[in-house]
């Protein structure tokens, strides 16, 4: 069975001079899709991609990635809207390129699907109040 | 059918008036009809939150033991500087005001985080803010440096003036060039990406009161979560344009200058707001209640989304370049939509007013009202109307040759 994910992965210093993505596709199988990236030889890693394949073979490069070090946060809980500083305008709806706002119809208030954040953080910097913020 | 602002201000004493807010009225004066309805209804409570740039604090900090004469001197709080050309200890802090060391937009889009608008949220919420003063010293005010911590329950006065909130309409915003830009209006995307609107539409107060009838100088109004009242019209008060049948206009027009005790107001109310690539500004709730003096007035305040119409301006180019050109008109109810077609393009919309806020303080008005908390005021003296000939002018550039 064929599954897709939505990962972050922060890299130790150690392992930013490794081709982790590389082994990911070779050896697993994989496809991936990078969606945010910040890699410099040396120094600690983040990379936010989207990676799919076949049940099995996710597992194992999942297993890989933990065996050398690299850690793996799923990308939904990285970008938090703080309810209480959030005031509804609607200011981020048609800004975000995946559409994870969205309004309740009777209410106008906003809503925010995190499944559908790809982290790409427009929203943190154009949200009025700073009620959208990212956590690594 | 008539009443008076005394008749139904007994009313609400005895807790007999009828309190509606300007989105049930719609519903319901079409079902009753606007004879009924007007002779029904006594109060109908208006409300918006939205950015507005004109907003600012009136100060009187005390006096330091020995004096200072902040009056000319510099003074900081919580690093934004604040204006000090009054009296001794009276400052004024504007909701746009930045620190000094902001990059602004030397780091382009700036990303405007905290700013004037941030101190009077903090001021409200309780917090301690740090006043930083230079002076040159005098006589009677000797002391030339200050650094201090001071908090709202302790000094003298903090009188929030609005020169100009509450407009009445106001442009969508959008882009036609091919770079993204950021305006007052929020993150425009190139080519038509986006439409940005600014009001709360069928809730707004002066939408509610075209022609300014119920709404003048010494109306009692929520603000900021407590009372204040309108002070005057406010700057750019524009009564002569273009207007629908009803009499909503088509553009932006009337303003209003509000002004209140911030120690009765509260930071859900007056929030700290940052345009990337902008400023930073302060987000303001205000509602005003409406008096049914006659069913002429109630009319008025059945206004829907689907009557009011707000031009599409580019903020690219004829916003910058001062270009009167319009690209369309549409309405609220289209806008509410998420969609709208401009020069035959899908265009999503957003606000930057929110509408839930709005309704949420038409209905805290609502019951202030209920409870016989707040009673109406009868205006002092008019706000100016189409009639008065003010008009909106833009600055008349002359060379200075010296």
């Amino acid at each position: 069975m064929d599954i897709s994910r939505r990962i972050v992965l922060h890299f130790p210093p150690r392992v930013t001079g490794q081709p982790v993505v590389y082994r990911l596709a070779k050896d697993f199988d994989l496809t991936f899709n990078i969606l945010k990236a910040s890699v410099s030889p040396g120094e600690k890693g983040l990379l936010v991609m989207e990676l799919s394949g076949d049940q099995e073979n996710y597992d194992k490069g999942i297993q890989y990635l933990n065996e050398v070090g690299v850690k793996i946060q799923s990308l939904s809980q990285d970008v938090v809207r703080d309810e209480a500083r959030c005031t509804h305008c609607g200011a981020c709806i048609n800004l975000c390129p995946t559409v994870a706002f969205s309004l309740e119809p009777k209410t106008r208030r906003v809503l925010f699907d995190h499944n559908k954040c790809v982290v790409c953080g427009l929203c943190v910097k154009a949200c009025p109040p700073r009620a959208m913020r990212v956590y690594f | 059918m008539s009443k008076t602002i005394a008749e139904i201000n007994e009313k609400i004493k005895k807790g007999k008036a009828i309190i509606i807010t300007a989105e049930e009225v719609i519903d319901i004066a079409r079902e009753k009809g606007s004879r009924q309805a007007a002779e029904e209804i006594d109060v109908v409570t208006t409300g918006t939150f939205s950015p507005m740039c004109s907003s600012g604090l009136f100060l009187n900090l005390g006096h330091s033991q020995p004096r200072i004469k902040l009056g000319g001197g510099k003074v900081y709080l919580n690093d934004v500087p604040v204006y000090t050309g009054l009296a001794a200890v009276d400052v004024f802090l504007g909701a746009t005001a930045l620190p000094d060391d902001d990059p602004r937009n030397k780091f382009y889009p700036g990303e405007f985080n905290y700013g004037g608008g941030h101190v009077i949220e903090e001021l409200v919420a309780g917090k301690d803010i740090r006043l930083v003063a230079t002076a040159y010293g005098t006589d009677c005010y000797p002391r030339k440096k200050l650094e201090t911590w001071i908090n709202l329950k302790d000094i003298n006065n903090a009188i929030l003036f609005n020169v100009r909130n509450a407009y009445q309409n106001y442009d969508v915003g959008v882009n036609l060039s091919s770079k993204m830009i950021y305006t007052y209006m929020g993150v425009l995307k190139p080519e038509l990406g986006n439409a940005n609107y600014c009001t709360s539409g069928q809730l707004s107060p002066l939408l509610n009161d075209p022609y300014y009838k119920t709404i003048g100088i010494g109306t009692r109004v929520f603000l900021g979560g407590g009372i204040g009242y309108v002070a005057w019209h406010g700057t750019q008060h524009n009564p002569h344009v273009l207007r629908t049948d009803n009499g909503t206009p088509k553009e932006p027009a009337g303003t209003l200058a509000l002004i209140g005790d911030l120690k009765q107001m509260k930071p859900e109310w007056l929030v700290g707001t940052s345009m990337l690539g902008y400023g930073c500004t302060l987000t303001v709730g205000i509602g005003i209640p409406i008096p049914i003096l006659s069913e002429e007035i109630l009319r008025y305040t059945m206004v829907s989304d689907a009557d009011i119409f707000a031009p599409i301006v580019d903020y690219s180019e004829a916003y910058p370049q001062r270009k009167p050109d319009i690209l369309a008109e549409v309405s609220y109810a289209e806008l509410k939509k998420g969609h709208i077609t401009i020069q035959g393009k899908n265009v999503p919309t957003a606000s930057l007013s929110s509408y839930p806020k709005a309704i949420e303080i038409a209905n805290i008005l609502k019951g202030w009202i209920e409870r016989g908390e707040f009673l109406l005021t009868e205006p002092v003296a008019p706000l100016p109307g189409a009639e008065s000939g003010i008009t909106f002018r833009p600055l008349k550039e002359r060379p200075i040759m010296e």
